[in-house]
């Protein structure tokens, strides 16, 4: 018969990727949905996702530049655009991560209500946050435009890996935290100190080259390390890519990845009942 | 299709909850501070030999149904019986400690109206979110979005958003979404117990077209007796994580009720799950009613006070509730300009209702007995003291009576 389907206690790492597949549609809604609502009752609605990341990088460029004399390490990379380049790559990996860490939390009243694949959730914000990186990726064309700054081609290639290791990253951590989260509300106490502290122990506003060679390894373990400075060494043309040392930091991405998928699907089946 | 199998198959279904002390004190909010103080005690346990407790409460007992295509089955049992737990199950929101479910068909749950509404979002972007919760695809929800529309009255707000509803309008648009649910399973917990009374019969009768379709296999929980009798043709009653018995619906019903209120006269005396002193206490209670002939009902309270002296300013409070749980009498001796005084030991005092106008149904009584007026000292307070069921009756003695449907009451009026 069509559809048989067999409600029984899961064993622990039980993907039907076939399930998940036929739920695409909600996938989107929920990502849809986070789009439409974050900035609803805003006087100037989606403009703050240009604003943010243009400030931050006027404020980075005027402390750090002018007055504590951090430059992009490349004298013909302005430093508006360095840190931009980075500000925009951490920006979404935060915003992707904060948002999916809370995403299961956020929709306590439909978990406890409906069943789903209870990774859409986690997955979906991650996806709805590149809306975001969208936005404020005019702002860069704007600052390459103004300083008159021609990007490499292999830089728009890589682009789109960067991005995917992004998001495998944000996403592996998402699911841990957004796991984590619905037994102990610690997580969004804790996140945003996180996040501050990631954005010093990344290359966001320093060059890495500032860093002792012998430690640099240590920084690419954080996936956010390898996609930053893969974008400024192509786009920008800064230096070659560390091949090697990038590979660190992919590892380091899908290791999270798996190890988020791992613990979420082990707590998932007690979501409705803790949350 | 020749196959006679059943479309529902539960067997041997048990759930079971730990209730410690993390669950009970607050779920959901348990810090990384809570578990490390459990963690570090579990190794002192041993030591002291002082066990912290973990109590197993099986929500479910081995449960074993089989549901027939086309059949609509009631669930009914008490709160706390294990019937949402078993429609959780069903919906697939929590999963079986043991046992198996297995479905062939497409199901779909409404455990709730408006799930995954979003105050932010207009109307007809709630139309799309919640259809797609509830298991519509998009072209399903864009092909019925007229119907829907059509079905809520809510056109004219179709693009403000729905934080800006009454709450009318609100129920009305979730329950137009949920009612175009097309599924071979739908599994429905109490939905229609919200909205106001038009709305009520207007969702009682969609149900009705729901479950009339023979194609269509419906569970359904409810307190409202009514609902469940006008709607299922088979019903199982859920007690204490079991079923107690299942099959037709008049029979299961007739016996629920019986044992209901059986249960109810035998225990005020006996009860402990009372608040206050205990100085003066309800002692037995029983209902008189002659509803259908004279409209008249008596309910006789035993009072035992254990005081020296006798309390001449004593408060008496009935609180009469509806199978919805919505308060909607209170009998207070003061409100009728009536002094009560309560003598040391037993006395009697009969609450009469002259003209009963309370809609068929069943209804649930609270006692409050209490010093004085001002309540400086609450001796004894029950809930679910008694339980009323009142049989179709000819208000307006028109030879039969009249139709119910989401009314609370009859009141009297003329027409010129």
């Amino acid at each position: 018969m069509k559809n048989e389907l067999v409600i029984r206690p899961q064993k622990r790492m039980h993907i039907n990727l076939k399930e998940l597949l036929s739920y695409h549609e909600l996938f989107f809604y929920f990502a849809w949905r986070d789009v439409k609502v974050r900035y609803k009752q805003t006087a100037i609605g989606a403009s703050w996702a240009i604003l943010q990341p243009f400030i931050t990088m006027v404020v980075f460029t005027l402390f750090f530049n002018k007055v504590a004399g951090i430059n992009s390490g490349n004298s013909a990379v302005p430093y508006a655009i360095f840190s931009y380049t980075g500000l925009l790559f951490w920006n979404y990996f935060s915003q992707a991560l904060t948002r999916s860490a809370n995403s299961l939390v956020d929709n306590q009243s439909i978990i406890t209500k409906v069943y789903f694949p209870r990774l859409i959730p986690p997955l979906s914000s991650t996806l709805s946050a590149l809306i975001d990186f969208g936005f404020a990726s005019v702002i860069f064309v704007g600052l390459l435009i103004y300083f008159q700054f021609a990007p490499t081609l292999f830089g728009l290639l890589i682009l789109v890996p960067a991005l995917l290791v992004t998001f495998i990253a944000a996403s592996g951590a998402g699911m841990f935290l957004a796991a984590v989260n619905v037994k102990y509300r610690d997580v969004k106490q804790a996140l945003p100190f996180f996040i501050q502290t990631g954005l010093f122990l990344t290359p966001v506003i320093y060059p890495i080259t500032q860093v002792p060679q012998q430690y640099q390894w240590l920084l690419y373990l954080n996936p956010m390390t390898g996609v930053i400075n893969a974008i400024r060494s192509s786009f920008l043309g800064t230096a070659p890519i560390n091949w090697s040392l990038t590979a660190i930091s992919v590892a380091s991405a899908l290791f999270l990845f798996a190890f988020g998928l791992y613990y979420f699907k082990g707590q998932e089946k007690d979501f409705a009942d803790i949350i | 299709m020749s196959t006679s199998k059943p479309i529902i198959e539960v067997k041997h279904l048990s759930k079971v909850y730990n209730i410690g002390h993390e669950q009970k004190s607050a779920p959901g909010t348990l810090t990384f501070r809570d578990s490390i103080v459990q963690t570090m005690r579990k190794p002192l346990e041993i030591f002291t030999g002082h066990k912290m407790k973990q109590e197993k409460f099986w929500a479910l007992k081995d449960i074993n149904l089989d549901v027939q295509p086309g059949d609509t089955i009631g669930l009914i049992g008490k709160n706390g019986s294990g019937k949402s737990t078993l429609l959780k199950v069903l919906s697939r929101i929590v999963e079986p400690t043991e046992g198996e479910i297995t479905m062939r068909g497409r199901s779909a749950s409404l455990l709730e109206v408006g799930t995954g509404f979003h105050p932010e979002l207009s109307g007809r972007e709630n139309i799309f979110f919640n259809g797609a919760i509830l298991g519509m695809s998009q072209k399903e929800i864009k092909s019925k979005f007229d119907e829907i529309v059509a079905f809520s009255g809510v056109e004219k707000f179709l693009d403000t958003p729905v934080k800006f509803y009454s709450s009318g309008m609100y129920v009305r648009l979730a329950f137009a979404v949920a009612a175009h649910l097309e599924p071979d399973i739908l599994i429905v917990d109490e939905v229609l117990a919200v909205g106001d009374a038009e709305f009520q019969k207007k969702s009682l009768g969609k149900m009705k077209d729901v479950t009339a379709d023979k194609n269509r296999t419906v569970i359904f929980v409810s307190h409202n007796m009514e609902a469940i009798q006008s709607i299922c043709n088979k019903v199982a009653w859920v007690s204490n994580g079991e079923i107690k018995e299942f099959g037709d619906t008049e029979k299961v019903v007739a016996s629920y009720q019986a044992y209901d209120s059986g249960a109810n006269q035998l225990s005020v005396a006996k009860r402990k799950d009372r608040q206050g002193t205990g100085v003066a206490r309800l002692t037995g209670l029983k209902v008189e009613e002659n509803i259908v002939r004279s409209k008249e009902l008596t309910i006789k309270l035993a009072i035992g006070s254990n005081a020296n002296e006798a309390f001449v300013d004593f408060k008496l409070s009935l609180d009469i509730y509806d199978s919805r749980g919505t308060n909607i009498a209170n009998l207070l001796n003061s409100t009728i300009g009536k002094k009560l005084t309560i003598k040391p030991g037993k006395n009697i005092v009969n609450v009469r209702m002259t003209n009963f106008n309370l809609v068929p149904g069943e209804y649930t009584i609270n006692t409050f007995l209490a010093k004085d007026q001002y309540n400086s000292e609450i001796f004894d307070w029950l809930e679910g003291a008694a339980v009323l069921h009142v049989p179709a009756y000819d208000y307006y003695d028109q030879g039969a009576p009249p139709s119910v449907n989401g009314k609370v009451s009859y009141v009297d009026y003329e027409i010129d």
